[in-house]
């Protein structure tokens, strides 16, 4: 049994190598940029001359976009315009690579340690940039001498550590899954394994939304500004 | 006994420990969690959007402990980097 797609190899020349993780990922981006050329190829704005009418695709994407941009107004109460693309893209990679993965042959790529850690390593050079943005090179490194200077290496060690954990949270959840529906087929073949799959759909979900709000939450502690504090 | 019959043996023991210790904690700090949420639930029950999207996170972060130890047992079991220590 292998527990990272990655060891999967389908071609390799030289140090190129092209693994499952690599195709599935190429896989669901393909998916999802078709799907979003195909709804906003035809968009529409509702008013008299369209007599309203709108897409369903375009109804979902809208829904899913303001959705994402009221839990980031609500989490880090900063103005989302800036986050969304990343946090937005995030979660939809996720969501779907985690949903995607109830199609038999299709082999999840956020259950690889390299997907989840390429992901997370975003996430720790976002933090940083988006502070820098915010508040400046000094205003940004003064916070890791918070409150005293005594705290710089444990708030180095934080910032590596979360990163980590990050990967390996949202790795152990997707793997975990296939393992137990892979040990499950062969002790109780009939039923069980199908319980579990949707139980592994609801983690799926929860993970790409835990990844998100913790990717904001982390981005919201760098950039947090005076707003805030009146 | 032979190298790789007590790697195999420490391995697949270890495995087992790692996950029934490991998981004990987790199992209570979320039982105290979810028992809290669902209080404040009570409560205030106006507030349970934001008290259950807090709880969801707070879980996700009490879970993943329980997961490292998941993802240990599985590399003992998997991906055993000992193995190619004897056999290589």
């Amino acid at each position: 049994m292998n527990i990272d797609p990655s060891e999967i190899v389908y071609f390799e020349w030289g140090f190129v190598r092209i693994t499952a993780t690599l195709v599935f990922t190429w896989v669901t981006m393909l998916i999802l940029a078709v799907g979003s050329y195909m709804v906003t190829r035809k968009i529409s704005v509702e008013d008299e001359i369209s007599e309203g009418k709108i897409s369903k695709g375009q109804n979902i994407l809208a829904a899913l976009v303001e959705t994402i941009n009221n839990q980031i107004k609500q989490i880090s109460r900063q103005e989302p315009g800036k986050y969304l693309p990343f946090i937005g893209t995030l979660f939809i990679f996720i969501f779907f690579a985690n949903v995607l993965s109830i199609i038999p042959g299709y082999i999840s790529p956020t259950g690889s340690l390299n997907t989840t850690i390429a992901l997370s390593l975003c996430v720790f050079v976002s933090v940083p940039i988006y502070g820098i943005s915010d508040r400046g090179i000094g205003g940004y490194l003064k916070e890791y001498i918070k409150p005293t200077f005594i705290m710089l290496p444990f708030n180095i060690i934080s910032e590596l550590s979360r990163t980590l954990s990050l990967a390996i949270r949202l790795y152990g959840n997707v793997m975990s899954t296939g393992i137990i529906v892979a040990i499950l087929l062969g002790v109780i073949p009939l039923f069980f394994p199908v319980i579990i799959q949707a139980l592994g759909l609801l983690t799926g979900v929860i993970q790409a939304y835990i990844f998100a709000i913790l990717a904001i939450v982390y981005i919201a502690s760098a950039t947090e500004n005076k707003k805030r504090k009146t | 006994m032979d190298n790789i019959g007590l790697i195999g043996m420490v391995s697949i023991i270890m495995a087992g420990l790692t996950i029934a210790v490991g998981s004990i904690a987790p199992a209570i700090g979320e039982g105290n969690s979810v028992s809290q949420a669902l209080k404040s639930i009570a409560q205030q029950p106006d507030e349970a959007n934001t008290i259950s999207r807090t709880l969801f996170v707070g879980l996700a972060m009490i879970e993943s402990t329980a997961i490292y130890c998941f993802v240990v047992s599985m590399i003992l079991l998997f991906a055993n980097p000992f193995w190619n220590m004897v056999i290589g």
